[in-house]
């Protein structure tokens, strides 16, 4: 190159082109999306975090969790799970028809111990035909979108999490590394608010062996008098010598652990932190309600 | 004066850096001390390494090759000076906010907006003259490290503006900001630090080796394939965004594998046979940085592959190539670039033991930092990716790497150590020499004086 101006010209073609790309275009596609429907239900989603758990995304922030935790679930595929929930008045006819699209499932023993799983199919079409055959027999039956993958299977997720999932993050938290699990639904997996706060304040004590720092400076260590009782909001120790082993420099039950304002707030964040409601670009179906008795004739 | 700061950042980035690791030694070391928390430590250390140290050195040398390539004097000494006055402030404020909690929350920019402003205003105020200083040259003929230089001029005010725009000042909505984050690191990591760090490859090279650049050809297909590959960089596989922003990062970072061969094809072809041998010098500082370089983004490209990244997201792997960008490219070109201006602007020589102590505590450093992560991470992605073994099992894969790259990063610090030494030695003894001519100066007048009545 010969001149400066070729210089700064292909400089700025460069970086144009890409800011075009990865910038503009992605606020273009994904900068005004806003609340969509949950399928099939058709709540809106999401809702924007209530006020402590708002105060507890800058905690969350502030000290820098981020690090090591992301907030996204990924997977590899769907799977379809077709669960035959009742046979129907005429098992026989049922039976009959199943057996006209799969000799394989045709057996008397699919039956036995309805409501269950049946069969897995590779996608929904591949299920229509059971489902079809089914129901038009006088049988309930349904198929369940079930997402797969090493997240899905650590309980990390019910599906991936998408764009819509973030919509209301001021500051998106996504991470990129995995020192610690991913918290995209630990408010899911992990509801009891006393749970986190234990977690927080002496991690290896409810987690054997986790790698996670302890977080006491969130906490305040209170001296009790002969006699007074302890205050509404310590945090209970359930365990309280296993407790109390490993956060070593506590004393005996003279004293008791009271979270801080920044403590209770990053716990209310953590538990609404629960990306896993159904929506159209992400599909999970929820699994059946646990259906309590249902006597079937098994057809002979 | 840039120089003397950077390595000061260095220093403290490299404590830093300790103070995190031990973290994962010894998880209960700070459970008491906020300041001291693993998330706000970390990013003290990158902000410090990157803001501290990586960028001012990178504009320093860039001033000096801008001079020297173009055979004149930096115009307006003063607000260069002035500017990186007000850059070393911004890097402060901006570490004292990030150690006290009011960090903005996304990776490789950690530093809240008002730190922010300061570090554009004094980017900006340096650039300007650094431009003004290449316009008023007497060279006329372009050097391949003057279109690096200028590209990083250009590069970084627009992408850093970018940055402080869309996520702190006017932030976009939800996942938008991830991708403005990502395209803002992915451009500071895989474009500004090759264009800043290539720009002292391809000049001390050839003048250290005594021959010419093999090639200008090469190194102009370099410099095209660094800014349209390196640009597209930085998302992640499993980045909840539209399929299209993954695949094409994904290829592009596939790509940059050209320019890497492309370089080490430069460097092997320049120094092939050359009459000179580095002995701990500048030229195995500069040689040892170009093969990192290589490395690293050969590492990188293939870790883009879909199947490869499915195991190294989200691990360990991916910072041990991030830090064998920043300590084994960058930081060690850096260390070429100032061994060898400094004594030519100071004129005092920095003893040749020292520099090469340096190196030999740097050079094991970086290589035994990135390479056991490398490693650790690959151990700790392969069982994360079974959901059968325990989340533990899987963190607890990368250990060893990780004690082992803590030896590292204390080699690296106690390098930078060296380093600090050496600078301030040179500046000592520098302004020993000015402040002795001054005092024969002052000495001189009144005798002067004299003579004249």
């Amino acid at each position: 190159m010969k001149s400066s101006s070729t210089v700064f010209l292909a400089a700025f073609l460069a970086l144009s082109a890409s800011w075009a790309g990865f910038v503009l275009v992605p606020q273009l596609q994904l900068g005004r999306v806003d609340q969509a429907k949950t399928v099939p239900t058709g709540d809106n989603y999401p809702l924007a975090r209530a006020g402590l758990a708002a105060q507890g995304a800058a905690v969350y922030r502030s000290l820098g969790c981020v690090y090591c935790h992301s907030q996204q679930v990924g997977q590899d595929g769907v799977k379809v799970e077709v669960v035959l929930l009742d046979a129907g008045t005429n098992a026989d006819n049922t039976l009959a028809a199943i057996r006209k699209v799969s000799a394989e499932l045709g057996r008397p023993e699919t039956f036995i111990g309805l409501p269950k799983k049946i069969t897995e199919v590779a996608d929904m079409n591949a299920a229509d035909a059971l489902l079809k055959a089914v129901s038009e027999a006088g049988g309930k039956i349904e198929a369940n979108v079930v997402p797969t993958g090493p997240d899905i299977s650590r309980g990390w997720g019910r599906r991936r999490t998408v764009a819509q999932d973030y919509v209301y993050d001021a500051v998106v938290q996504i991470g990129t590394r995995r020192a610690g699990p991913d918290l995209a639904n630990v408010g899911t997996r992990r509801a009891d608010p006393n749970w986190q706060l234990r977690h927080l304040y002496a991690p290896a004590a409810e987690i054997p062996g986790s790698t996670m720092p302890p977080y006491r400076f969130l906490f305040q260590e209170r001296k009790l008098k002969f006699g007074q009782h302890s205050s509404p909001d310590a945090i209970p120790l359930v365990t309280a010598g296993k407790f109390l082993d490993v956060s070593k420099d506590t004393g005996p039950a003279d004293r008791e652990i009271v979270p801080t304002e920044q403590a209770r707030v990053l716990v209310a964040y953590l538990l609404s932190l629960q990306a896993d409601a159904p929506l159209f670009e992400s599909p999970v179906t929820p699994p059946p309600a646990p259906v309590v008795t249902t006597n079937v004739v098994v057809a002979k | 004066m840039l120089f003397g700061g950077a390595a000061v950042w260095l220093v403290l980035s490299c404590g830093f850096g300790l103070a995190a690791s031990m973290t994962f030694h010894q998880p209960a070391l700070f459970a008491d001390c906020a300041v001291g928390t693993y998330g706000r430590v970390y990013p003290a250390w990158s902000h410090l390494f990157v803001y501290g140290f990586a960028i001012p050195s990178g504009l320093g040398v860039g001033l000096w090759l801008l001079a020297r390539l173009g055979r004149v004097e930096l115009a307006k000494p003063f607000l260069i000076a002035v500017g990186a006055k007000l850059w070393h402030l911004g890097v402060l404020v901006g570490l004292v906010a990030i150690l006290n909690g009011q960090t903005s929350g996304y990776e490789w920019f950690e530093l809240p907006r008002y730190a922010a402003v300061l570090l554009f205003l004094a980017f900006v105020l340096m650039a300007i003259w650094a431009v003004v200083t290449y316009s008023q040259r007497r060279e006329t003929a372009l050097y391949p490290s003057q279109w690096f230089v200028l590209a990083a001029l250009f590069w970084f005010p627009w992408i850093f503006s970018t940055a402080v725009l869309l996520l702190q000042f006017f932030p976009v909505r939800g996942v938008v900001q991830a991708a403005v984050a990502w395209w803002f690191a992915g451009n500071l990591l895989n474009v500004w630090l090759p264009l800043a760090g290539l720009a002292v490859t391809f000049y001390l090279l050839p003048k250290l080796t005594a021959r010419s650049l093999q090639s200008h050809y090469l190194a102009l297909f370099v410099f095209w394939t660094v800014l349209i590959f390196g640009s597209w960089t930085g998302i992640p596989l499993h980045a909840p965004l539209p399929a299209w922003m993954i695949t094409l990062s994904s290829v592009a970072t596939a790509l940059m594998i050209v320019p890497a061969l492309a370089i080490g094809a430069i460097v092997f072809l320049t120094t092939r046979g050359a009459p000179v041998t580095g002995g701990g010098g500048p030229l195995c500082y500069s040689k040892f940085g170009a093969a990192a370089l290589v490395l690293a983004t050969v590492i990188a490209a293939l870790a883009a592959c879909p199947a490869v990244a499915r195991v190294t997201d989200f691990t360990w792997f991916t910072h041990g190539v991030t830090a064998l960008r920043l300590y084994g490219f960058f930081a060690m070109t850096m260390f070429a670039a100032i061994y060898h201006i400094l004594p030519q602007i100071s004129g005092v020589t920095v003893s040749p033991q020292r520099i090469k102590l340096h190196f030999w505590l740097a050079m094991p450093g970086a290589l035994l930092l990135a390479l056991p992560l490398l490693g650790g991470g690959l151990a700790q992605g392969l069982k994360m990716m079974h959901a059968e073994v325990p989340f533990l099992d899987a963190t607890k894969a990368a250990v060893m790497g990780f004690r082992l790259s803590t030896v590292g990063e204390l080699l690296i610090a106690f390098g930078s150590l060296v380093l600090l030494v050496n600078i301030a030695l040179v500046v000592a003894s520098y302004y020993r020499v000015v402040a002795k001519t001054a005092y024969a100066a002052a000495t001189m007048t009144p005798k002067a004086a004299e003579v004249k009545s």
